[in-house]
């Protein structure tokens, strides 16, 4: 028989499950909880400056380790300050569970003080969420929050806990089990069958990848196809290094800011192989005219994306990794060579242009210098904008959980805490949060949190004084009538860094920059390191919002 | 390059319109605790699918409640109903004729 409160019960069931590490931030409502917290050994809690870093640091915790973890905050702001990193998190289907302090129950609807309606505000950013009522509930609710983050289409799960709740006394027999995810769903093996022969079939087939694919752990399956069945491959923003982008066979990013030739191919496709992606639009443009000649295989583990955006052939809803095991014994080895050698003209005549890659002063030449000082180990993590398209197109990602970006959201910010979470999970490898000077400035207050954890990540600054996409964007499809989006006065980051307690170096005025990043990045502990670059730098090519992606311009 | 900038436009696409006219009647097996109405509902509010109607009763011991739904079936249904099968507190879904009985004898509840 056990007794105990229902903050200790969380605090052990949390333990239970693995948790090691939990950021937050405490207040009035989440004080037992806290002091919960202070008698686990097993916990350390990451002490945030702003409860959105918590949630991106439990982001990044999670996207580098593949299961859910945990952020803490307490009632009203600190709950309302939590929504965007658990949006992002459902957008991106990322698990994680947020745990919220709640009011006592008794004045739950009174306007109390640091009240808000956090269940009825999460309901439509989580995968599922708990208003816990007593704290024998907690024996439920806990295991299954975790069961649901994970299970699936991985998702946030939010629970939020009154005071009285947590400081209720509850006695129980037995702890509740460890949970593990649910079994996937079981699929049709004749669709399989059927996808093979149209693989076999096909002239022109195109392999196109999803975060699906490394949620489900496939990435080296779905390779294992493209090869196979001599497949030319495409990778959502999500699923950057699934597939080496120096493989033969890549095609890397489609989309909105693709190279030429990757979209050329994908409109040329006579069949689709869509894998644990969901045809989002910054993808594939105008849908009607996307794939116009292609027929569709879809495999998603979410049955509610099939025929969603675009009709499929056939249809797969299953686990991604479960899929392909089942698919690769029965496609037959070909070699495809006009279809390889076309798709090969075609990109020796469109390639990705990169100017300027050479000058490490310049966007694609920083990103290359950064990517020649790291090997594959390294975790790189970018914020929203121009920066992040740019090491999207250029940095030479070649593994599973390399990468880690706000795909779905597109929340400028997430990319520093995030990259403090990757760290505090992989603590042997370096961390390289790519962002720009306005997406920086979104959760800078968690220099402090980085200095204080003294956690290995590398900022690099890309500072062109604007919120260089909308910047961009005005300056083609709003007749060059900047709006809102220069900043007027410079801010001194390196002054902000040294307040923090964090490192900082300036590559401006370095007489060899390159020399300058490689000690910069081989120096453990948290550094920023600023670049100015020209605002007038766009991001090419670039599909305008809504058009066809063959419709690039630049 | 000005002049070529002036011939860029994004393009928004228009709300499509959802001509229903063909009711259909939804059977929802739900759990039964606070919020489970407010998960439900708020998929189609968000979508601005409209519902017509909607009757909920607990079941047996009240563990489970069932809801009824009648809506005008548009080209979005199918997606709707995946979506609202994914919904944790939904048991099941079962999709109806709207002629459906279930509704037919509340008119007097509403003249």
């Amino acid at each position: 028989m056990y007794q105990m409160t229902g903050a200790d019960l969380i605090v052990k069931l949390l333990e239970r499950q693995g948790i090691n590490t939990i950021a937050g931030v405490p207040g009035g409502a989440a004080l037992p909880m806290y002091d919960a917290l202070s008698k686990s050994e097993q916990i350390h809690h990451v002490l945030c400056r702003h409860e959105q870093g918590a949630g991106f640091i439990a982001q990044g915790m999670a996207r580098v380790s593949g299961r859910p973890e945990v952020c803490l905050a307490s009632s009203g702001p600190g709950a309302t300050n939590l929504i965007t990193a658990i949006a992002d998190a459902k957008l991106d289907s990322i698990p994680m569970i947020a745990l919220t302090g709640q009011v006592p129950l008794s004045m739950i609807g009174t306007d109390a003080f640091q009240e808000v309606d956090t269940y009825g505000l999460t309901i439509p950013i989580t995968k599922h969420n708990f208003l816990v009522r007593s704290a024998k509930e907690l024996l439920t609710a806990v295991p299954s929050a975790f069961r649901i983050a994970m299970s699936d289409r991985p998702g946030p799960v939010l629970i939020d806990v009154p005071k009285d709740v947590q400081n209720q006394m509850v006695s129980f027999d037995e702890f509740p089990d460890v949970v593990v995810p649910d079994a996937a769903p079981s699929f049709d093996i004749a669709a399989i069958e059927e996808a093979a022969r149209m693989i076999e079939a096909a002239e022109r087939p195109v392999l196109y990848l999803g975060g699906g694919v490394i949620h489900s752990g496939a990435a080296h399956m779905a390779v294992t196809l493209a090869e196979q069945a001599s497949l030319p491959t495409t990778m959502t923003l999500m699923a950057l290094g699934a597939m080496p982008m120096d493989h033969p066979l890549s095609l890397g990013m489609l989309g909105m800011h693709g190279a030429r030739y990757t979209n050329y191919v994908l409109e040329e496709a006579d069949l689709l192989i869509c894998v644990g992606a969901r045809f989002d639009d910054r993808a594939i443009g105008k849908t009607a005219e996307f794939c116009p000649n292609a027929k569709i295989i879809h495999i998603d583990i979410d049955r509610s994306e099939l025929h969603k955006v675009k009709n499929a052939h056939v249809a797969i809803a299953g686990d991604v990794g479960q899929v392909l095991s089942e698919l690769l014994p029965r496609v037959k080895p070909q070699l495809r060579k006009r279809w390889l050698s076309h798709v090969e003209s075609l990109k020796g005549r469109f390639p990705l242009a990169m100017p300027g890659v050479d000058n490490p002063r310049s966007p694609y030449g920083l990103i290359h210098a950064v990517a020649s000082c790291l090997d594959d180990s390294a975790i790189i993590t970018s914020d929203v904008g121009q920066h992040q398209m740019w090491v999207a197109q250029a940095y030479p990602f070649r593994r599973s959980r390399q990468w880690l970006n706000s795909g779905g959201l597109g929340t400028m910010g997430f990319g520093f805490p995030a990259a403090i979470g990757a760290a505090l999970a992989a603590p042997d490898r370096t961390v390289v949060c790519f962002s720009g000077d306005g997406s920086l400035k979104m959760n800078i207050q968690e220099m402090a949190t980085a200095a204080q954890e003294n956690v290995n990540v590398k900022i690099v600054l890309m500072n062109n004084q604007s919120l260089g996409l909308v910047h961009q964007q005005q300056n083609l499809f709003y007749g060059k009538r900047i709006m809102a989006s220069r900043y007027e006065r410079p801010t001194d980051f390196l002054k902000i860094a040294d307040g923090f307690g964090m490192r900082a170096v300036d590559l401006d005025p370095a007489p060899n920059p390159r020399a300058t990043l490689a000690e910069a990045l081989s120096t453990p502990g948290p550094c920023l390191i600023h670049a100015t670059i020209d605002p007038n730098e766009f991001v090419y090519p670039m599909v305008p919002p809504g058009a066809a992606n063959s419709e690039m311009i630049g | 390059m000005s002049e070529q900038n002036t011939n860029l436009s994004e393009y928004i696409p228009d709300v499509p319109e959802h001509n229903g006219f063909h009711k259909v009647v939804l059977e929802l097996g739900v759990a039964n605790h606070p919020g489970v109405m407010s998960h439900i509902c708020g998929l189609f509010a968000r979508r601005a699918f409209n519902v017509e109607g909607i009757l909920c009763m607990p079941v047996g011991t009240g563990e489970t409640s069932r809801i009824w739904l009648l809506i005008f079936e548009d080209e979005r249904l199918s997606k709707m109903i995946k979506q609202v099968e994914k919904l944790e507190d939904v048991l099941y879904v079962k999709q109806h004729a709207g002629e459906h009985p279930v509704f037919g004898r509340l008119d007097e509840f509403f003249q």
